[in-house]
């Protein structure tokens, strides 16, 4: 069962009976967080059936196209400020032309995945926190277990869906644009001309490099849509807590996309 | 069709049921009455599953509610169509998509059908002409009502109603009470229904029940219940002008 009754933990007596709690009830959401993910995953063979299919699509354009905006910008100036940067440190020892290299590989192993994800979790999934925090609230969720449908495959599994492929085309888009703003920053301003600055990029840049992080960019896709629907799936307490699900959502968010981002890249390049 | 079974629930420090027992026949309109708080809402959430009792046990035909999980929950659930105190619509679907959507994920009806049922029971709750109209367009009334269409578009065997006319005016509460008496005469359906309006109480319930701080003070049927002889039970008839002879009256016009 998604909604759970109300809890009333007495107050704990000591700073160590604190910590020990904060540690358990820490482990016990994950637990939760992950029944609901293996949940959603299982139903995802639901995904392309009649009612579910719109549904999908709605979120599909809400992940992808409402946030092409704000990426696009993004990485479009992240290019720019690590072309400037390095450009400058490079053009001392007469090595301009490679940050076609460095700009590549930078944005398609760390930046890229990295910065759509935060911008995912800040946008999209804080949204979902709220979205499913209000169902919550207003009871909305515990009429759907009413009527035995199952809010997992009603609610998250459209989401997930939608997460898991938008998250790495997103990424994908956004290293392309970042090497793009590079490429402006590199032949305006360090005098290295785009072909060459391509031809650096692409004789570099191994193919293992995009598809390492494009495997971290889906990996950061369904860990913010756990965290963040788990957060909405667990609010209490009417507004306040709505706001306080979707504040712990993009921070918890936030942190795991940097560690579990340090862990991939440790496990791929020793 | 109901029973529950010495139930106790704690909220924290606070038992909000204390040893709650009684019995909803089959066919039956049992009205639960009671102050605000009074665990109203509570109990009628424990019939469905939303909470489980920390002692006691809750029945649901001969089956044991109170520890049914996964497809027992489910095919226990599905006798059952509930209207929540706030109606709980999905915001971001039209009132037909909302009274639509258990036949729409549960059944495989065809989407002519579908539309004629949801038709049939907007047109029972007095609701017509509102079809796309968002929830949030609506007023409190007619939430409530959509969310009576939604409880009953599966032609349920229980029906659970937390407070169905509170909010409405008198005319179109009067039709909500025909309405839920008419589908225990028609169909059969047993409803429990959770209100602070005795008038409705009175008119519908073939039994009353009154709850006051968690505990059952008194069930009897409304003919008796007028006539009850429990303090608490007398205050509440009193503060809604219900006296002994069944209407209200007011003494100050007689004198004059
Ligand atoms: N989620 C909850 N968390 C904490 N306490 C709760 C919760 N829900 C109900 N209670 C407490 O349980 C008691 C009974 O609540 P309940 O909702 O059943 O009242 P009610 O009889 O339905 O009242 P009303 O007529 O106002 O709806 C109240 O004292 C309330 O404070
Ligand atoms: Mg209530």
């Amino acid at each position: 069962m998604i909604t759970h009754e109300p809890e009333f933990l007495p107050p704990p007596s000591n700073l160590r009976g604190r910590l020990g709690r904060s540690v358990l009830l820490a482990c016990r959401n994950a637990g939760r967080a992950l029944l609901i993910l293996w949940e959603a995953v299982l139903s995802l063979r639901f995904v392309f059936s009649k009612r579910s299919r719109p549904v999908v699509l709605q979120q599909l354009y809400i992940t992808g196209i409402k946030s092409l905006g704000v990426i696009s910008v993004v990485a479009m100036f992240t290019g720019m400020i690590l072309a400037l940067q390095m450009g400058l440190e490079l053009r001392k020892y007469g090595q301009e032309v490679n940050i076609g290299l460095a700009v590549m590989v930078t944005m398609l192993r760390e930046m890229g995945p990295f910065m759509t994800a935060l911008i995912l979790a800040a946008s999209v999934g804080s949204a979902m926190a709220a979205e499913l925090g209000t169902m919550t609230v207003s009871e909305e969720i515990a009429a759907l277990e009413v009527m035995s449908i199952s809010p997992v495959r009603f609610l998250v599994m459209p989401r997930l869906a939608a997460m898991m492929i938008m998250t790495p085309i997103l990424t994908f888009y956004a290293c392309m644009l970042g090497v793009v703003g590079g490429a402006i920053v590199g032949s305006t301003q360090l005098g290295v001309s785009v072909p060459a600055y391509i031809d650096n990029a692409l004789r570099w840049a191994e193919n293992k490099d995009l598809y390492v992080g494009l495997l971290k960019s889906f990996v950061f896709g369904i860990m913010i849509t756990t965290i963040c629907c788990y957060e909405g799936f667990a609010t209490t307490e009417g507004a306040v807590g709505v706001g306080r699900a979707t504040r712990r959502s993009v921070v918890i968010s936030f942190l795991a996309i940097l560690v579990v981002g340090y862990i991939i890249t440790r496990l791929f390049y020793q | 069709m109901i029973r529950f079974e010495h139930v106790i629930k704690y909220f924290g420090e606070r038992k909000v049921l204390d040893s709650v027992n009684f019995k909803v026949e089959r066919g039956e309109t049992f009205v639960i009455v009671g102050f605000s708080g009074a665990g109203k809402s509570v109990t009628l959430k424990h019939m469905i599953r939303l909470l489980t009792p920390d002692i006691g046990k809750i029945y649901v035909g001969d089956e044991l509610m109170s520890t049914a999980s996964g497809a027992d929950l489910v095919r226990l659930r599905e006798k059952f169509g509930m209207l929540f105190q706030d109606a709980a619509l999905l915001e971001w679907m039209s009132v037909f998509d909302n009274v639509a959507l258990p036949l729409r994920e549960k059944t495989n009806m065809s989407n002519a059908a579908i539309e004629k049922r949801v038709e049939e029971k907007l047109r029972q709750v007095n609701l017509d002409g509102v079809h796309d109209a968002m929830p949030s367009e609506l007023s409190g009334g007619m939430r409530k009502r959509v969310g009576l269409a939604r409880a009953i578009v599966m032609n349920p065997d229980i029906i659970l109603y937390d407070e169905p006319t509170s909010g409405l005016d008198p005319v179109t509460s009067r039709a909500i009470d025909q309405l839920i008496d008419r589908m225990r005469l028609e169909l059969k359906v047993t409803s429990v229904v959770v209100t602070h309006d005795l008038f409705s109480a009175l008119a519908i319930g073939t039994r009353i029940a009154m709850i006051y701080d968690g505990r059952i003070l008194e069930i009897s049927r409304p003919r008796d219940f007028i006539r009850s002889q429990n303090e608490i039970v007398k205050r509440f008839l009193d503060a809604q002008y219900i006296t002994q002879r069944g209407a209200w009256e007011r003494t100050d016009h007689e004198t004059q």
